[in-house]
């Protein structure tokens, strides 16, 4: 009972030792019966989309009672027409969304490594004047840079597909080379816990900070790295603003763009739809599984001051 | 021997010149190598510049040019006149969908904040518990958070639908006869966009589940001592502990209900409809309505500015209030 203990915590003092008073048993039973019931609200939905999705094409989507699991139909080939359907290929659109984050995660990896480096090892004038001036930027007004950044991009000709280019997706990726500073701050209090006396030892050997950064900081902060390359790959794949205002020819959509707009057009096929949305999911999902204990981290640390 | 301290950030290791030239080593008070010195200052801003040049080009003229359009009449193929405060007159007197647009958003502040900061809370409680499986659960209700909110909301469409939806079917095979016609009707629109939110109540969880444990046990033990029950415990222990957590997840609940954009995007179509009898023109709606369906840009900036000064009102509010019912340990 105290595998979840937080730190600190001593498991052993008298009055938590574990005796089961009916009391505890009732109590434990409430918040079981909660859990449950919160449990069914989160997987739920997700069961009746893939019944849905696993449906073949002439079976009703929508029946009385709902059905929350596959029980009848195990169509894969729905996913397979998702995927391949001449008028909504969906597979296409998550080639493209991936070529977009592959591209974004090189940048952010890049870009966010190389300005932490210089806050957290490098020392120069202006330096916390431009370290709040980073932190600052968060604070600017996303809607009011929304409409001159357009017209930046548009101007420049980074709009929709010009000669066969997608060049929408440029402002959805070059911006990610500038760095962001939620990255930024991330990175340097990460490159700050590694030893200086290893920059130090490196310097006396003749290496130049160009040296440093790639032979000894960067490989060091890999696993702050990954965390960066989760979170840019999330916010890249579910990303579905950039996407609408810059992208034109749905050949080159988006899985979240594709989808919006099929979900406004007249005689969708819902069992299709349920498949696209599976689709535009399961990367999310995938990633998830792997890194959630370092993702939760990150997302519960910023809610704690000091 | 001069030491290759300071190589430029494109030397490759051994083949980059030592750079530190006479007129550092002749400056007084720079030292011509180590920190501090003027050729690691150099690397600094080499280092830096992708930041810099990122600030300057997306960020700070787009802030100054985004003033000016707010002035102007620009519209997506032709350049803007100047035309002062054409646009905010406009705004408040002469655009239709306005008021609507801010009693909407203002709506879903007052049912958004409460409904997401408490469940979190109530959730994050429950996780709280020292029993069994809490890890699997908190795991559990984290994955909607990493979900494309375009699939969410598709996902939320479907089920919600007011006729064959399967909440709707549920709702009715448990005896409720003539359930909500959720997206469908304009007294319930927001609320089904509510129920969307709540399927993400884990990130919230999430970050109170953090400042639950970060609370000293000692506290509710001292409380225990002097008897009191778990009520008062909450009441004088919890609560006060976890109000920074609190006001965290209100500023930022607050920000995001102002600018929600997304969802109804998807659920009414890229062509800016609104729900029914526009029970879903959120503000950023119109402000994408007027601007890149409408394409009148010069408007829409100035639209921008005014959700910018009616937001920091909200959150200069917001801290005014924060002495009074926020907690800091000494």
């Amino acid at each position: 009972m105290t595998e979840l203990a937080a730190p600190g915590r001593r498991p052993n003092r008298p009055e938590r030792l574990a005796r089961l008073t009916p009391r505890r048993l009732a109590h434990a039973a409430f918040v079981y019966a909660c859990l449950l019931a919160l449990a069914a609200f989160i997987i739920l939905p997700l069961g009746w989309m893939l019944t849905a999705a696993l449906k073949p094409n002439n079976v009703p989507v929508f029946t009385f009672p709902a059905e929350w699991f596959p029980t009848e139909h195990f169509n894969f080939g729905t996913f397979v027409e998702a995927l391949t359907q001449p008028r909504e290929p969906y597979g296409r659109f998550a080639l493209n969304s991936l070529l977009l984050a592959s591209v974004n995660i090189v940048g952010a990896v890049f870009s966010n490594s190389l300005i932490a480096y210089a806050f957290a090892r490098l020392q120069f004038r202006g330096k916390n004047v431009l370290f709040a001036a980073v932190l600052a930027t968060m604070l600017l007004p996303a809607p009011v840079l929304l409409i001159p950044q357009f017209l930046l991009f548009f101007n420049i000709g980074w709009y929709g597909t010009q000669d066969g280019f997608p060049a929408g997706y440029l402002p959805l990726t070059v911006p990610a080379f500038t760095g962001n500073p939620f990255f930024i701050f991330l990175l340097r209090q990460y490159m700050r816990t590694i030893p200086k006396e290893l920059d130090e030892a490196a310097r006396i050997d003749g290496a130049g900070h160009w040296t440093i950064y790639t032979r000894i900081i960067l490989p060091l902060s890999v696993p702050a790295l990954l965390v960066v390359a989760v979170f840019t790959f999330l916010g890249v794949w579910n990303d579905f603003f950039g996407p609408l205002l810059y992208l034109d020819d749905p050949q080159w959509f988006t899985v979240p763009l594709a989808l919006a707009r099929e979900v406004t057009t007249v005689g969708t096929e819902w069992n299709i739809v349920m498949a696209a949305t599976l689709v535009a999911m399961l990367p999310p999902l995938l990633i998830y599984a792997f890194s959630q204990n370092k993702l939760m981290g990150g997302i519960a640390s910023v809610g704690i001051r000091g | 021997m001069a030491m290759q301290l300071g190589d430029g950030v494109g030397g490759e290791e051994g083949s980059a010149a030592p750079i530190v030239g006479d007129a550092a080593l002749s400056r007084p008070g720079w030292r011509p190598t180590g920190p501090g010195s003027r050729s690691e200052e150099r690397a600094a801003y080499l280092f830096l510049a992708p930041w810099i040049i990122g600030a300057v080009v997306f960020l700070l003229i787009p802030l100054g040019w985004a003033v000016w359009l707010s002035f102007t009449d620009e519209q997506l193929l032709r350049p803007g006149q100047f035309i002062g405060l054409d646009n905010y007159v406009e705004a408040f007197t002469g655009d239709r969908h306005f008021y609507k647009s801010i009693g909407v958003t203002l709506t879903w502040i007052v049912i958004a904040v409460p409904v997401f900061l408490i469940s979190g809370l109530l959730v994050a409680l429950l996780l709280n518990q020292k029993l069994r499986g809490m890890s699997f659960f908190r795991t559990l209700l984290y994955v909607p958070a990493v979900l494309s909110g375009v699939a969410i909301a598709v996902l939320w469409f479907t089920l919600l639908n007011s006729d064959l939806g399967a909440v709707n079917q549920l709702l009715r095979s448990i005896g409720i006869e003539d359930p909500p016609n959720w997206f469908q009707d304009p007294d319930f629109a927001l609320w089904g966009v509510a129920i969307m939110g709540l399927w993400g109540v884990g990130t919230n969880a999430i970050i109170y589940l953090a400042g639950l444990q970060n609370i000293p046990p000692d506290l509710y033990e001292a409380a225990g001592m002097d008897g009191a029950g778990a009520w008062a415990k909450f009441r004088h222990i919890t609560l006060p502990m976890l109000s920074p957590t609190m006001f965290f997840l209100f500023i930022g609940e607050l920000t995001a209900a102002l600018v929600i954009i997304g969802p109804v995007i998807v659920i009414s179509g890229a062509g800016g409809a609104a729900g029914p009898a526009d029970s879903l023109l959120f503000y950023m709606l119109l402000l994408y309505r007027r601007g890149f369906v409408e394409g009148q840009l010069g408007y829409a900036a100035a639209l921008a500015w005014i959700l910018t000064v009616i937001g920091l009102t909200l959150v200069w509010l917001t801290f005014k209030l924060e002495k009074r019912f926020v907690f800091y340990q000494a």
